[in-house]
């Protein structure tokens, strides 16, 4: 769930007020983001990739409001972390969009899941 | 929602409800024909719906491969698939994808070839929403519709919703509509499916539309417990313990999820991630940026220590029901009323089977195409009649039958959720279980259509509650006639294919569901002879 738009950092521009599918976010006093309707936000982080300025955090527990301030937030470590994993903005030529590689990766874990079943019906021969 | 000189109102060719992966392809396709579109969003088009939050890959096969393609996936259809629809997703998917390279940066790998199978979310949708711009779509976002408008004849012109901004309600004709609004999640909290709520299936309904395929409303998804991050990818990798950290025989593979549910049924279940290669770790953060956030916030190390997993219903998102489309251009029962992407049903090139994300994303961006052109060639056949007044078709939780009284909507929800949700109820299904949950159901739906309303966001919560109850009554009752398991709809109570229901089952009504199966083909029926 949203837990936190860290005002120092928030620039006022609205990017995360417009694209929350929920329509979680509102411009409060002075144009910056508020948390108008935390209940109906869904944790789907798509308001961090938006915010140019790593302003917003979302906690990734669904159910309940974990009441995480702006320095715990900081405290993880991972303010801005999926906008720079997903190379947007300033991140572009130094994380690159590795997507393509989700079909290989698969296809590894079938050929593994094979192996480890042949190798069971070995131990099992062995065994018996 | 009566007329009101106040009510915005636009007038266009095709109007599009939802701006996901459908929606868009259905906004650019009947902007090609040169209609006037105008896209209506729920939330935002460009993050809303499951395509945003995911990274699809598609049903991407070489013209040589299609025919084995087809062949394979017709026979693990279980005899509800038709191969000519299949065919068709597979040239449109091939064709369409390279049509993004304006607005997504494809990759290449290291020889230097493209990749057009896969691609991430957040980026994907926010390069449909560039190209519908693009093709001359307006888009409404934070729009939701609420019902749909027709004309005497009973014929699909418009919708009428609220624009959450300022809560104002809006009218807009159209000379056709295109249902684009997802799959229903049955209030699931699956990731990106918060406003998937069904909105469409009863809009559809209301018009006389009719349904189709809405007992294949169980495929599961595990994901870290407390979190909602149902990315598949890495749980192929997974090893399952149980409380005592005793490891479970759980076969790795596409079915995994009912085995999940039984040990979850028996306790608390957890998985270690520690047989994914090094290499891959290394690179996941930039495959799929989303699924290491809970580990990197919460502290865990998801391939070192165990973490406790549940299972997430995708519902009709990776089910399988929804609107029944008639013709190649994916036109419902409701004259000027179309379908497409989850919101329609995909038993025609999925069956009885889960069609993962590849299957269905390029069913979502076939029929929204299809749909489009559809709806665009229907605007233009019809004669326009100004000042004609429009009937205003929405019915429970939008004009309630006796008092508005307040209604307990969020209690109407969780009967949905759990009614839809727990393993007992919905993968190991029982008659005497479904019975009991479309009782529970329908009193939920004649609570709202006598009492719920409302205003503004208001009226929105009483409309998303009517419509998760009534994609769940037809789900339910649609799993009460399928008297046998056929995929993944699973009847405890009658294991193995019946082959005199090797057929697709339409659902349809509101007040009275009512459910049959469609004739069998002789084809069919001889094929599960010899099973």
């Amino acid at each position: 769930m949203i837990e936190v738009v860290i005002d120092d950092r928030c620039g006022g521009c609205g990017a995360c007020v417009d694209v929350c599918p929920s329509d979680v976010l509102a411009r409060g006093p002075g144009g910056k983001a508020v948390i108008a309707r935390q209940a109906d936000c869904q944790t789907c982080y798509l308001c961090e990739l938006y915010c140019p300025e790593d302003a917003l955090f979302v906690w990734p527990e669904t159910d309940r409001v974990a009441g995480v301030t702006a320095q715990q937030a900081l405290a993880t470590g991972d303010v801005g972390g999926f906008r720079r994993d997903s190379g947007w903005d300033e991140h572009a030529a130094t994380h690159t969009n590795q997507h393509w590689r989700m079909g290989a990766i698969f296809e590894r874990a079938r050929l593994m899941a094979i192996d480890a079943a042949d190798t069971a019906r070995t131990e099992d021969g062995r065994t018996s | 929602m009566s007329a009101d000189f106040d009510t915005p109102h636009w007038d266009t060719d095709v109007l599009v409800i939802g701006g996901g992966l459908a929606g868009t392809w259905a906004a650019i396709a009947a902007a090609r024909e040169g209609a006037r579109v105008i896209l209506a969003d729920k939330g935002y088009c460009g993050t809303s719906g499951v395509t945003a939050t995911a990274g699809p890959g598609h049903w991407w096969v070489a013209p040589e491969h299609r025919e084995a393609a087809v062949a394979d996936r017709q026979k693990r259809s279980l005899g509800l698939g038709d191969p000519d629809w299949m065919a068709r997703i597979l040239d449109l998917t091939w064709t369409s994808l390279p049509q993004l390279a304006r607005h997504y940066a494809f990759s290449t790998d290291e020889q230097g070839r493209v990749q057009y199978r896969g691609l991430r979310g957040p980026e994907y949708m926010r390069a449909m929403r560039a190209f519908a711009l693009e093709a001359g779509a307006t888009i409404l976002d934070h729009h939701p519709a609420l019902e749909l408008l027709t004309d005497a004849d009973g014929v699909v012109t418009g919708a009428a919703g609220v624009a959450l901004r300022g809560e104002r309600p809006w009218t807009i004709r159209a000379g056709a509509v295109v249902l684009a609004t997802g799959g229903c999640a049955f209030a699931s909290r699956l990731l990106g499916a918060a406003t998937n709520t069904g909105d469409g299936l009863l809009m559809g309904a209301e018009a006389g539309a009719d349904l189709s395929g809405m007992e294949f409303t169980n495929y599961y998804t595990p994901m870290q417990a407390g979190t909602n991050m149902a990315r598949s990818m890495s749980f192929a990798f997974a090893r399952w313990f149980d409380e005592a950290d005793d490891e479970l025989d759980i076969p790795a593979g596409p079915d995994v999820s009912p085995h999940l549910a039984r040990a979850l049924l028996k306790g608390r279940l957890y998985c270690r991630l520690d047989r994914i290669p090094q290499d891959i770790r290394e690179v996941m953060p930039q495959v799929q940026p989303n699924f290491v956030r809970p580990f990197a916030r919460m502290g865990v190390d998801a391939y070192a220590e165990r973490f406790e997993v549940t299972l997430v219903s995708e519902g009709t998102v990776r089910g399988i029901g929804g609107l029944r489309v008639t013709d190649t251009l994916c036109q419902t029962a409701a004259p000027g009323l179309f379908a497409a992407g989850d919101a329609a049903s995909r038993e025609l090139v999925t069956g009885a089977i889960s069609g993962g994300g590849a299957v269905n994303s390029s069913w979502a961006l076939s029929s929204g195409q299809w749909a489009g052109q559809g709806a665009a060639a229907f605007a233009r056949g019809r004669a326009a009649k100004a000042g004609e007044r429009l009937r205003h078709i929405g019915q429970a939780g939008l004009r309630p039958t006796s008092r508005s009284a307040g209604v307990d909507l969020l209690a109407a929800v969780q009967v949905v959720r759990h009614e839809m949700g727990a393993y007992d109820r919905n993968i190991f299904r029982t008659g005497a279980g479904l019975e009991a949950s479309g009782e529970r159901l329908d009193d939920a739906w004649r609570e709202i259509a006598a009492h719920a309303g409302g205003w503004g966001r208001g009226l929105l919560r009483a409309r998303e509650a009517a419509a998760l109850v009534a994609a769940a009554r037809w789900s339910k009752a649609s799993a009460l006639q399928r008297r046998e398991s056929r995929g993944m709809h699973r009847r405890e109570d009658a294991s193995g294919l019946d082959p005199r229901l090797a057929s697709r089952q339409r659902s349809h009504g509101l007040d009275r569901v009512v459910t049959r199966f469609e004739a069998i083909s002789l084809e069919n029926a001889s094929l599960e002879a010899v099973a």
